[in-house]
């Protein structure tokens, strides 16, 4: 549906996105992830039509839309402050577009109801935007960006100004809209949480270009690089150098005098070449004794304990100095933990548990 | 809450007294019954009576007026775009000398705007009236407003304006239909400084103007150079009453609308 083809923007001397291609397609919610300054929020302008690239085209269904003014865009845009016009009652606001759009007055009325309904906001329908909460001043902006139906809603980090409790409640909210309207949701995050939760598809960016784009699981479970490994939850990345086994394993060598590690990967790498492990803290088995059966097993010593209630998270210190991150469920009272500090420990994996990736 | 020390009652009233002792003075004037300005010789509204009869008081009364509301709405609409142009227009060649340029009337003396319009008018073989006047009140209070509204403009969330082009307005309908009703109070403060500087303007004024055109500073001015008449004094109290009320009735509504805004804010917190 949306089509970037080699698209890069300048400001002046700055680059904020670097011949970037990417496709999103209709009815999907796509989530750009980035830290601050990665031009996730720039390419979200291009779309909405407040910034023109300076080189390639973006397509709308097929069209290039840069000769388009954002009024006439099949395109409505939920803004960060959320852009309430405070001179305008609940209601109004969300017949704002619909009456530029000269919709006659029964059916706009209606469409205005809907719209309250959906977001649950039947009773605030004639309060001013300064005379209600944060999460419903939300969901009026959410509103008033569907009230015309778009074929595609901008998000440009629509939660970022809620508590922690209103904005899990909200991300379930948005996705249960999303799927009701079936419009194709972009949506602009730096909280992967977020990301992770509401969004079909997630594309990681960093200085103006995308490094990965893909579903949640995948990004989760197999980056393509240190840097969405590192960007997306918690992981031990454990340098070293790679040999290949026979069949899809691979032998790293990692520290002068320890074991080496086994583990497989989907692309090749050459004897000898120089390897980023990654695994994730919850994939670490933490144990007294050597596991039996394990591919992988390594000692070290409880360097700290992160208490999470739910979970822990154990920093382990290896041999060579290497702290390590193993989480294991609370299933039991904290009394009886285990383990403590500096206790000697063992921690281990698979050889399918973690991923490979190049330099 | 402390009392005050007998200093700073002291300064307290040295300064009220330099303010508004002059002041006072003229409004108890106002009310003499005899002709002689500085003789008390009992109280008396005879001067607000002969001031009513007094035709030619009137008509500048009247001249003023107009003058004052044709000039201040077109500053405040001149300066309004130009405020907006400052601020919005994004960095065009020369925007730091044209900002600066709208500001400069602000400390030209007077007298040297007054006489360079003169020669303008003169140069162009405009009439001199009410016209030239309105032009000249314009040009001098035009800057004035344009400052009240960039400072407003300037605070002002450019995603709202975003948020109505994202919604289907022209960049015009944007303006008139959100820009401008968020701004209203800072364009309405403007055009009620425009009025004022307007209403008691003297040197600009009599430097354009022609004989068919007097306004009231002028003619009060004229007046009290062949001696001040009780009759002025009335009239200056009404000035003084009329700038009165207004003063504490704009202060008064901006106040309540400020505290229920406030009260409503902390409703809708404690609600959610």
């Amino acid at each position: 549906m949306i089509q970037f083809r080699n698209v890069t923007k300048r400001f002046g001397q700055f680059t904020a996105i670097d011949d970037l291609s990417i496709d999103i397609f209709e009815r999907e919610f796509f989530a750009l992830l980035g830290p601050s300054g990665c031009g996730k929020t720039t390419m979200m302008r291009m779309l909405a039509g407040f910034e023109t690239p300076t080189e390639g085209v973006i397509l709308l269904s097929g069209q290039d839309i840069d000769p388009i003014p954002p009024n006439k865009r099949a395109v409505n845009m939920m803004f960060q402050s959320y852009a309430l016009f405070p001179h305008l009652s609940v209601w109004e606001n969300i017949a704002f577009g619909l009456k530029r759009a000269k919709m006659p007055k029964q059916d706009l009325k209606e469409r205005v109801e809907e719209m309250l309904r959906l977001t649950r906001l039947e009773q605030f329908a004639h309060r001013k935007p300064h005379q209600i909460s944060g999460g419903q001043r939300q969901r009026v902006a959410l509103a008033r960006s569907l009230a015309k139906a778009p074929k595609l809603l901008l998000l440009d980090e629509p939660l970022g100004a809620l508590d922690k409790k209103l904005r899990q409640d909200t991300q379930f909210e948005l996705m249960d809209i999303q799927e009701k309207t079936g419009t194709t949701f972009v949506i602009v995050t730096h909280d992967q949480e977020e990301a992770m939760t509401v969004a079909s598809r997630v594309a990681v960016m960093d200085h103006g270009r995308i490094v990965q784009a893909d579903t949640p699981a995948k990004i989760y479970e197999t980056p393509n690089s240190v840097y969405v490994a590192d960007f997306i939850g918690d992981v031990n990345i454990i340098e070293g150098r790679a040999t290949p086994n026979d069949g899809e394993t691979y032998r790293i060598d990692w520290a002068e005098g320890q074991e080496p590690l086994t583990a497989t990967s989907a692309h090749p790498f050459e004897k000898g070449q120089a390897c980023h492990f990654a695994i994730r803290p919850e994939k670490v088995t933490i144990s007294s004794e050597r596991p039996a059966d394990a591919a992988n097993a390594v000692q070290g010593k409880v360097h700290d304990i992160a208490y999470l209630g739910n979970l822990s998270t154990y920093h382990v210190e290896l041999a060579n100095g290497t702290i390590m991150k193993a989480q294991s469920a609370n299933t039991r009272r904290i009394s009886r933990r285990s383990y403590t500090w500096e206790d000697p420990v063992w921690l281990s994996w698979t050889a399918t548990a973690g991923v490979l990736l190049a330099d | 809450m402390n009392r005050l020390s007998w200093f700073n009652a002291v300064s307290l009233t040295l300064g009220f007294a330099f303010l508004y002792i002059p002041m006072v003075i003229l409004i108890i004037f106002s009310f003499n019954e005899s002709k002689l300005v500085t003789v008390w010789a009992g109280f008396s509204t005879k001067w607000y009576g002969e001031l009513i009869r007094n035709q030619a008081f009137l008509d500048a009364a009247w001249v003023t007026l107009r003058v004052a509301v044709f000039s201040s709405t077109l500053a405040t609409i001149l300066g309004t775009m130009a405020a907006y142009v400052l601020v919005r227009g994004g960095r065009f060649l020369g925007r730091t000398l044209f900002s600066g340029m709208i500001y400069a009337p602000l400390v030209m003396p007077e007298v040297i705007t007054g006489l360079s319009l003169l020669l303008l008018f003169i140069g162009v073989g405009l009439d001199r009236g009410v016209f030239t006047v309105v032009l000249a009140h314009t040009t001098f209070s035009m800057c004035y407003v344009s400052v009240v509204v960039s400072s407003r403009l300037i605070t002002f969330d450019r995603s709202l304006e975003e948020a109505a082009l994202d919604l289907g307005c022209s960049p015009a309908q944007a303006f008139r239909l959100v820009t401008l009703p968020i701004i209203a109070p800072a364009v309405i403060s403007g055009w009620l400084l425009a009025f004022t500087l307007s209403l008691d303007d003297l040197v600009i004024a009599s430097f354009t103007t022609g004989p068919s055109a007097t306004t009231l500073p002028i003619k009060i001015f004229s007046a009290v150079r062949l001696g001040v008449s009780p009759e002025i004094n009335a009239l200056s109290t009404l000035m003084i009453a009329l700038v009165t009320v207004g003063v504490i009735t704009a202060s008064l509504v901006t106040k309540r609308a400020m505290v229920r805004q406030k009260q409503e804010e902390q409703a809708a917190a404690r609600a959610a």
